[in-house]
């Protein structure tokens, strides 16, 4: 038998450095170690939650970061653009307003130079009545938050425990529940919002109570289809066996297990909360003044859009950037969650 | 099949019923009488009431107010336009506010679906990027958002479309209100219809398709968009009632002379019939719009029909 000879080259390395490959996909990580390597690689939803991070900690601290308050009025100071001390001298936020005049010439004025006010730095501007925008902006981004977060604990708490109790039973008391649910979701909800908020005082809570009335539906969908799916698995079967009552199954059982794709769903109805509550501010039947909501402050500032576009720009952005961040972040969390709902 | 339709059909049915009874329940209880003249003493009014049938029992003022809703006659305006029938006011407005919506539906669902094909065809590169921050952009920023930017770069400061509604050029009005409301019909259908046609462009069938060699424009006309809008077919419904509510507010921004405009003028005037009759036809829109969407599912897919209960 003839031996086999090996040559030097017959074999060749098959990287260039012999590095060891590591295994990512089947490599042992951590469930929460593996969501937020999945979170982190997801540039938007990254961009999000920093967005969401910046505009929650101005909400808190930015009204208190000048002297002025979201109901101080100085009507010598009505209507000024914005100046900003020291990006004043690059020729951007120093307060001055072009208009082109009916023969077509361009002229420069400077509100606060010609009112005498070379000390006064505002730096969003003012409204129509002399008062701070910025501090107003993020004032009303609190009120918006604190509406939409309210609104929404709630909703998972009512669609929760409805989606739950009808998941659970199923049969007649899932039938009924569910076409309950079902025709009071064939309701437009901005109809019922409406004519809801129409019917209660005005105020934060009543807005509250309005977003709430439609908003745990989609939480039962969710929870329900949840609990669809865990009621037929082994360990409730063991739990049965032992003798549990039905109210612990549902709440010691299930309730964990359902509990995380609840929040991660509920993500997505903040931004739909911070909507409703600005288009009820804009038809007239939001927060009453001299409160303030982003809804509200746009809805002021849309008055004089084509003479002082300063007054609602910066509450649109600030409108604009929350929720398309809200949208980015539930995103990235879901996909993070839960590769398999990820879309490709 | 049938007993499905049917079915359908009995929940429309009681969601409208419920939906009226809400409605007369909820403006019962609003504050403000209809009668806020101050020249009115106590006598006159008293007959105002019995003229209207306002001091009849509860259940005979709701049964007589469904009949008449459901017969089209929605009763006189109080406020607005004194003695005026709402369903004249109404029918004068529906007008405008369905051409809006119908001309965003078809622009938004044209420009979404070539959005989405577009991106799932050159998936992964710049193209589907691009659409996926357009998509994201237009599904989470509210449409009065774009409205206002339009409104004012667009039509105040380049000049090129009117600001408020003109009715000597209906036409060109009515472009900037059309764009804005279908930026978020754009987002959602272009989304779907990109997720939809990366599923079909992996399938077997499209495979086969490519290696009998036939135009690329044929596969994705003919093969793969043909099975990748059944599902967008779910998201249209919905889509379209949102337009038409979503309309509320871009009317006011354009001072358009629909039904949202109508709609907030009777909230702000406590004009009861005005209110609870804008508030019908909008919901009986939606209704009518989910069980037609309802139905062409079931028709289309056959475990649509067993999941919802044969």
């Amino acid at each position: 038998m003839d031996e086999i000879k090996f040559e030097k080259d017959d074999f060749e390395f098959a990287h260039d450095s012999n590095d060891k490959l590591i295994d990512k996909t089947y490599s042992n990580s951590s469930y929460m170690k593996d969501v937020m390597t999945h979170f982190l690689k997801n540039k938007g939803a990254l961009f999000g939650a920093i967005v969401i991070v910046i505009i929650i900690l101005l909400a808190i601290f930015g009204p208190y970061f000048n002297s002025h308050t979201y109901k101080s009025m100085t009507i010598e100071h009505a209507s000024l653009t914005p100046r900003i001390p020291i990006v004043e001298n690059l020729g951007i936020f120093n307060g001055e307003i072009k208009r082109t005049n009916r023969e077509g010439e361009v002229i420069v004025t400077n509100q606060y130079l010609d009112k005498g006010l070379e000390d006064v730095y505002y730096w969003f501007g003012t409204d129509t009545q002399g008062r701070d925008i910025f501090t107003r902006v993020f004032e009303g981004t609190r009120i918006s938050l604190i509406i939409a977060f309210t609104a929404v604990i709630i909703d998972i708490f009512i669609g929760m425990f409805y989606g739950v109790i009808s998941g659970y039973f199923g049969g007649k008391v899932d039938m009924v529940m569910q076409r309950f649910a079902e025709v009071l979701n064939g309701i437009p909800t901005l109809v019922l919002v409406t004519l809801l908020s129409l019917l209660l005082p005005p105020g934060i809570w009543s807005i509250i109570f309005a977003l709430m009335i439609t908003g745990w539906i989609g939480m039962n969908r969710i929870a329900r289809a949840q609990v669809l799916k865990i009621k037929e698995q082994e360990f409730i079967l063991a739990s049965k066996t032992l003798g549990a009552k039905n109210f612990a199954i549902m709440f010691k059982d299930i309730l964990p297990n359902i509990f995380g794709q609840v929040i991660i769903m509920s993500m997505f109805s903040i931004p739909n909360a911070i909507f409703t509550e600005s288009f009820l501010s804009f038809i007239g039947l939001g927060i009453p003044g001299p409160m303030a909501s982003l809804g509200s402050l746009v809805s002021e500032g849309y008055k004089s859009l084509t003479i002082y576009p300063h007054i609602i720009g910066s509450s649109i952005i600030v409108l604009a950037l929350l929720m398309l961040s809200f949208n980015l972040f539930a995103d990235g969390l879901r996909d993070a969650f839960d590769p398999k709902m990820k879309q490709q | 099949m049938g007993k499905y339709i049917l079915k359908r059909i009995a929940i429309a049915c009681a969601t409208l019923f419920v939906i009226l009874f809400i409605l007369f329940v909820m403006l019962e209880f609003m504050p403000g009488s209809p009668f806020n003249d101050e020249k009115l003493n106590e006598a006159q009014k008293a007959l105002l009431y019995a003229k209207y049938g306002l001091d009849d029992p509860f259940f005979i003022r709701f049964f007589n107010y469904a009949k008449n809703m459901l017969q089209g006659d929605f009763g006189v305006s109080y406020v607005i336009n004194k003695n005026f029938a709402v369903s004249t006011m109404i029918f004068q407005r529906l007008a405008v506010t369905i051409v809006i919506g119908i001309q965003a539906m078809v622009l938004g669902t044209i420009v979404g679906l070539i959005l989405g094909i577009l991106a799932a065809l050159k998936h992964n590169t710049w193209v589907d990027t691009l659409a996926s921050i357009i998509s994201v952009i237009g599904v989470s920023v509210p449409s009065y958002v774009f409205a206002l930017g339009l409104a004012y770069f667009v039509g105040f400061k380049l000049g090129w479309f009117p600001i408020t509604y003109n009715p000597s050029n209906a036409a060109m009005s009515t472009i900037l209100p059309t764009i804005a409301l279908s930026l978020f019909t754009i987002a959602n259908i272009a989304r779907f219809t990109r997720s939809e046609m990366i599923d079909v462009l992996s399938s077997d069938y499209i495979l086969l398709v490519k290696s009998k060699g036939i135009k690329e424009y044929k596969m994705i006309i003919k093969h793969a968009l043909r099975n990748a809008l059944i599902p967008i077919i779910t998201v249209m419904g919905p889509l379209l009632v949102g337009l038409l509510t979503g309309s509320m507010v871009i009317e006011k921004i354009f001072a358009i002379p629909g039904i949202g405009s109508l709609m907030i003028a009777a909230i702000q005037g406590n004009d009861y019939n005005v209110v609870l009759s804008v508030a019908f036809v909008y919901s009986a829109m939606y209704i009518f719009t989910m069980l037609i969407i309802d139905i062409l599912y079931g028709v289309i897919d056959p475990r649509i029909r067993v999941a919802k209960g044969e």
